[in-house]
């Protein structure tokens, strides 16, 4: 099971944050830190494990961001690299040659990306097509309840209120 | 670049961004807050747009890792919102901020619970999600029924089922009883036919986590899962969105393959037979290619597909085929593949037959320890230290020193706790050992823990041809300039204790050995003072009469040291000066110290404890679960005697004074401190064991000096003979030697093994006799595991077995010395000729030290051991218990003083026996039918049926009946339930598994008084 998803940049920038098991406000905080000074630190050639308090860390560096998860020791190492890989080439498409600056304006809709890729710590959808379907119904709802939100009518009813 | 598509959240991430400083981004977070916190304020006001907008900057603003301590309750109430752009961020949100232990989490469940039962999918799809990311127990109760109903819905979407699928999947590991409802079973079978492929994954990861707890229930979906497999490693019918770099998703495959793995064996020939090409197809045809991603795919299904050929210890065959690949993966260059090839090949330690194979990869895997990942290195460290055995400790254990000095910071701590525990377990001749320990503290002596010096010294105490080595080795590491403070502990304290035994050899002289020590002595700190002046003194012993250049020396040391502000020091240093004084007589009140009793090492128990912290998978303690083999390493022990492992407490040393006064007794042991309480012993001197055992309640781990530094409250008259208040502290030498205690109580063990076929027979502080047992028809093959846990060795080893008459029982040969630490395993025939409920007893003995020991202990070879379950069917039942009319093939029988068990527990009792109850076959609910097959030589194979009727107002009392074709046998069966029932051994509490049919009323599970549950017995009492 992944235990949470962290994106931290190079920089040591938090981009997104997600916890399946139950972290208080501190230890969240606390993993972060420690996490990036390890993940960070990390030469270039190595491979893309860590050991971590009982835990090993899978991470993979594209450009200036690091997609780290943590899952348990017995878990499968590789097919966790391939969750990430998988989450990224979504990203990718949805946003067409994503670069961080995609994730930082909308990081909103990389939670809801996410949220189609994983459950409950466990991976969720591997066919990209479908992933990618729902989440342009869920951006043509989104604009649907928009354009309604600023019809007349709508106007009219929020003046009534 | 897309922006946010909220004006006001992408003009507040630019302003973060732009902050040249973290100072300016805290004002302009705080800024923000301020703003949110004012807009939350009056509510009213609040456009559902902007409280979206307010929501998301919430989040964004707690992602930069600030305190976000207000707004969780607008986020919650987002959800309820009657849209879905509102209703979708309070989801979201709510889902990142709070867990599950939230109290504002409470207030959603209703709104999730209407959302998950609505009609609209959409919204069924958020409500699932935030459920399976942080749904707690709460949720878990009342929300798994309605999850339930949308997986195996026929009309939901795959899109929602499997959403559900996982969502059931969290709430089963929030609390495991939400699918424990009668046909859960089936279900997950039928969802393993599902033909989308999104949806079977996510029920794949769900089987995964109930099989993990209980394979039992699940076996009708170990060959779905085997034609899942098949089908996706042949990739048929599997269509093109779901494979990832041309492999059929590989997240199935492993998920597959991790679920078979929770399945004992696979039984079904022809089910094995497919598994086992397509495991082969997978581990042949895996090829290192160049697209990262696609070699990263294929190989975690590869990892996967050895760890199943390991689990189900296939044909030899394949088995070296997995060590060879892995052999191959140490040493490519692809270091994800290496770090896996090394891990992989520690679990494969636990395979039989395999080390050796691993063992011609060393070389390779040293290579490793080298490597410039610390991901790999200690990958490597662990497979050095679970592969290390007698014959290549010294290779293993000399390549880790070596690369002591050169390994980080992090590692050098374990790397050091390894090598010394390696040292012990495995060292070919002690002395090695002692070399091995003073290099340790040489090259890292900042991380070589207290325990390991200890040890070292312990191991020297005890082992008399040891001493004037150990003591050679500390005097040349003295000499050296610049030695760790720990050195010159463990130094001094082996030249004060042993030094004299190389008076001879020039430069041992007395005054030398004081000269080399107390050199040392401006450098060292207040913990070692103490050991110095020990070593002082026990130098002025050794030197009578004494040399009175260098008597005045150490006077000199010992009065300046009168005044010490530490009061351990201070107290030493009067003692020692005042005992120095008595001239002859110092001889014999500071002899050698005694042999330390024999005790788990600390060592190795905190090896057990870093685990916890330092993650490491060692594979000491994955032997241990394996194995019985080390579980004597590890066990938890006490010392001698009985008594409570103490913390460490160093008596400052044991002192013989011819004595007169010498009546106390063990219990006033706890009110003395041992520090300079002087004990006393008959005049004849004792034997050095006896002395042992003396001190073994003391509980000594380590040397003196080391470790007391509580105030002492014993009160010890510096002149003259003690004082009668010392002899308090004594122990009557008689009474406390040669008596060695078993740990745990043995007629438990008894029991507990009578329902089981493996476990601890007996257990005390030197050995411990394990059992495994196999069961076939009216044969048995039991293994007894002869373990020492003593670093010497066990003599005069002796198993008799007494038999009784219907049993033919013949052990192998029992050797008659156990070596240290080592197991010898006894293999044992029984051949069942006839029933009887007689027991088989061990006879056994061994010899440690003076002391014999001997114990008689009942062998689990017990009648129902020879019993088979069977389940019969009314058709069967119903002829032959009329056929066996009556006495003396069918008995009848009421008991009395039953102990009360209501009728779900009698039914669970009776099937741990092996005689399955037959639920059904009576109408009455109050009775209880089983059946079983019993076998012995000359009964051959035969039914027996059993009748239990149980009486609802009186639950003591029952009638019984049993019939069998052997009126021996039906007597026999009807004894033996008999004693089950009326004295219900203590043995462990069997876990209602489902193993166990549970009769019709099993439903109602009874707490005592379990008659006032019985329907009847309500009525009775109405009545």
């Amino acid at each position: 099971m992944i235990h949470f998803v962290l994106l931290i940049s190079r920089q040591g920038k938090v981009r997104l944050t997600k916890w399946y098991s139950p972290y208080s406000q501190k230890e969240r905080s606390k993993v972060i830190r420690e996490l990036s000074g390890i993940v960070l630190n990390r030469g270039p050639k190595l491979c893309n494990f860590v050991e971590w308090r009982g835990h090993r860390v899978v991470y993979r560096r594209y450009a200036g961001l690091y997609f780290c998860m943590c899952i348990d020791e017995a878990d499968n190492e590789l097919e966790v690299l391939d969750i990430i890989h998988h989450f990224v080439e979504i990203l990718d498409r949805y946003f067409g040659s994503v670069c961080e600056l995609d994730l930082i304006f909308n990081f909103h809709k990389a939670y809801y990306i996410l949220d189609e890729v994983l459950i409950a710590g466990e991976f969720q959808e591997s066919s990209k097509r479908t992933i990618i379907r729902l989440l342009s119904t869920h951006d043509s709802m989104v604009e649907m309840a928009k354009e309604e939100a600023t019809s007349i009518g709508n106007m009219i009813a929020q003046v009534t209120k | 670049m897309a922006l946010s598509g909220m004006r006001g959240l992408s003009v507040f991430i630019s302003d973060v961004r732009n902050c040249q400083n973290k100072e300016q981004e805290r004002l302009r977070v705080d800024k923000e807050l301020g703003n949110v916190r004012t807009r939350f304020k009056n509510e009213k006001g609040l456009s559902p747009y902007e409280k979206k907008k307010y929501v998301w900057k919430m989040l964004y603003i707690y992602m930069l890792g600030y305190d976000v301590d207000f707004g969780h309750m607008e986020a919650v109430s987002l959800i309820s919102a009657p849209k879905y752009p509102e209703k979708q961020v309070g989801y979201i949100v709510t889902a990142c901020l709070l867990n599950e232990n939230h109290d504002f989490l409470r207030l959603a469940i209703n709104t999730v619970r209407n959302d998950i039962i609505g009609r609209n999918e959409t919204f069924q799809c958020l409500a699932l999600t935030l459920v399976g990311n942080i749904g707690g127990r709460e949720f878990a109760e009342s929300l798994a029924a309605d999850v339930q109903k949308l997986l195996i819905s026929s009309s939901c979407r795959p899109l929602v089922r499997k959403k559900a699928a996982l969502c059931l999947l969290r709430l089963y590991r929030k609390n495991p009883d939400v699918v424990n409802v009668d046909g859960w079973a089936d279900r997950m079978a039928q969802l393993l036919d599902e033909r989308d492929l999104g949806v079977l994954t996510s029920s794949m990861s769900l089987l995964v986590a109930l099989v993990s707890n209980n394979h039992e229930a699940y076996w009708s979906c170990l060959p779905k899962c085997v034609k899942t497999l098949e089908r996706l490693a042949r990739n048929q019918d599997i269509p093109q969105e779901y494979t990832y770099y041309g492999i059929p998703s590989p997240w199935l495959q492993v998920k597959t393959m991790r679920a078979l793995q929770y399945f004992p064996t696979v039984e079904d020939p022809n089910t094995r037979r497919s598994l086992f090409e397509v495991l082969q197809r997978i581990l042949m045809g895996t090829d290192v290619v160049k697209n990262v991603n696609k070699n990263n795919a294929s190989h975690a299904v590869l990892f996967e597909a050895l760890a199943l050929v390991m689990h189900l210890d296939a044909e030899k065959e394949m088995m070296s085929q997995c060590v060879a690949l892995l052999g191959k993966f140490i040493a490519v260059r692809e270091p994800n593949i290496r770090y896996l090839g090394l891990e992989n090949m520690t679990r494969m330690l636990m395979v039989t037959d395999v080390q050796d194979i691993i063992k011609r990869h060393q070389a390779q895997i040293i290579t490793s320890l080298k490597d410039p990942d610390i991901s790999i290195r200690r990958r490597a460290l662990d497979l050095l230290y679970g592969m290390c055995d007698v014959s290549n400790a010294k290779d293993i254990v000399e390549e880790l020193l070596q690369y002591l000095s050169s390994a980080d910071f992090a590692m050098r701590e374990e790397l050091s706790l390894k090598a010394a525990i390696l040292a012990e377990k495995f060292a070919p001749d002690l002395s090695w050992y002692v070399d091995v320990i003073l290099q340790l503290i040489d090259k890292a002596g900042d991380f070589v823990s207290d325990d390991i010096w200890f040890r070292v010294v312990q191991f020297v105490t005890n082992n008399e041809d040891l001493q004037s080595y150990a003591a050679a080795k500390a005097r040349e590491y003295l000499t050296k300039p610049a030695i760790h403070e720990t050195m010159v502990k463990v130094s001094a304290y082996i030249l004060g204790e042993y030094g004299h035994l190389l008076a001879r050899r020039p430069g041992y002289s007395p005054k030398e050995l004081f000269t080399i020590i107390h050199e040392k002595h401006p450098t060292v700190s207040t913990s070692t003072i103490p050991i110095l002046l020990s070593s002082y003194a026990k130098i002025l012993m050794h030197t009578q009469p004494p040399e009175p250049e260098l008597q005045n020396q150490i006077w000199t040391i010992f009065n300046k040291y009168e005044s010490c502000i530490d009061v351990e020091i201070q107290q030493r240093s009067a003692e020692y000066f005042a005992l120095s004084r008595k001239g002859a007589s110092l001889m014999d009140i500071l002899a050698e110290m005694p042999k330390f009793p024999e005790r788990q090492s600390a060592l190795i128990r905190k090896a057990e404890d870093a685990e916890v912290d330092t993650a490491e998978q060692s594979a000491i303690k994955l032997r241990a679960q394996q194995q019985m083999s080390t579980a004597l390493v590890v066990t938890d022990q006490r010392p001698p005697n009985g008594m409570p492992a103490q913390p460490s407490i160093g008596p400052l040393s044991l002192v013989k004074v011819p004595s007169e006064t010498v009546d106390s007794n063990p219990g006033d042991q706890g009110l003395t401190h041992p520090n300079g309480v002087v004990y006393k012993e008959d005049p004849q001197p004792p034997s050095q064991d006896i002395i042992g055992d003396l001190l073994g309640t003391l509980s000594i781990e380590g040397p003196p000096g080391a470790v007391a530094q509580s105030p002492q409250n014993a009160t010890y008259e510096a002149e003259g003979a003690p004082s009668a208040a010392d002899a308090a502290a004594l122990v009557p030498v008689g009474e406390e030697s040669g008596s060695v205690q078993p740990i745990g109580n043995i007629n438990e063990r008894f029991y507990a093994l009578c329902l089981k076929d493996s476990g601890v027979l007996y257990e005390d502080p030197n050995i411990q006799i394990g059992i495994k047992a196999e069961w076939r028809a009216h044969q048995g093959r039991l293994v007894l595991f002869l373990g020492n846990k003593n670093t010497a060795s066990l003599g005069s080893v002796q198993a008799l077995i007494l038999p009784p008459t219907h049993l033919k029982m013949e052990l192998s040969l029992v050797p008659e010395t156990i070596p240290p630490r080592a197991q010898v395993q006894c293999p044992l025939e029984v051949m069942n000729l006839r029933p009887s409920r007689d027991v088989a007893v061990l006879d056994f003995s061994y010899k440690f030290g003076p002391t014999m020991v001997n114990v008689k202990l009942r062998l689990p070879a017990v009648l129902n051991k020879f019993l088979q379950p069977i389940t019969v069917s009314p058709e069967e039942f119903f002829p032959q218990w009329r056929s066996l009319s009556g006495p003396p093939l069918k008995l009848q029988e009421v008991v009395r003083g039953v102990r009360p068990l209501p009728l779900p527990e009698m039914a669970n009792l009776f099937n741990t026996y092996r005689l399955t109850v037959c639920p059904g076959l009576d109408p009455n609910p109050n009775n209880l039918v089983a059946s079983t097959t019993f076998y012995s030589e000359t009964t051959r194979a035969m039914l027996c049926l059993v009748r239990i009727e149980t009486d609802p107002a009186d639950r003591t009392q029952l009638r019984m009946t049993v019939a069998s074709g052997d009126p021996t046998l039906t007597f026999e069966l009807k004894e033996f339930i008999k004693e089950q029932l009326v004295s219900i051994p203590t043995a462990p509490q069997r876990p209602q598994g489902p193993a166990a049919p549970p009769p019709p009323v099993a439903q109602i599970t009874a707490p005592p008084p379990a008659a006032s549950q019985d329907p009847g017995a309500l009525l009775a009492g109405l009545l």
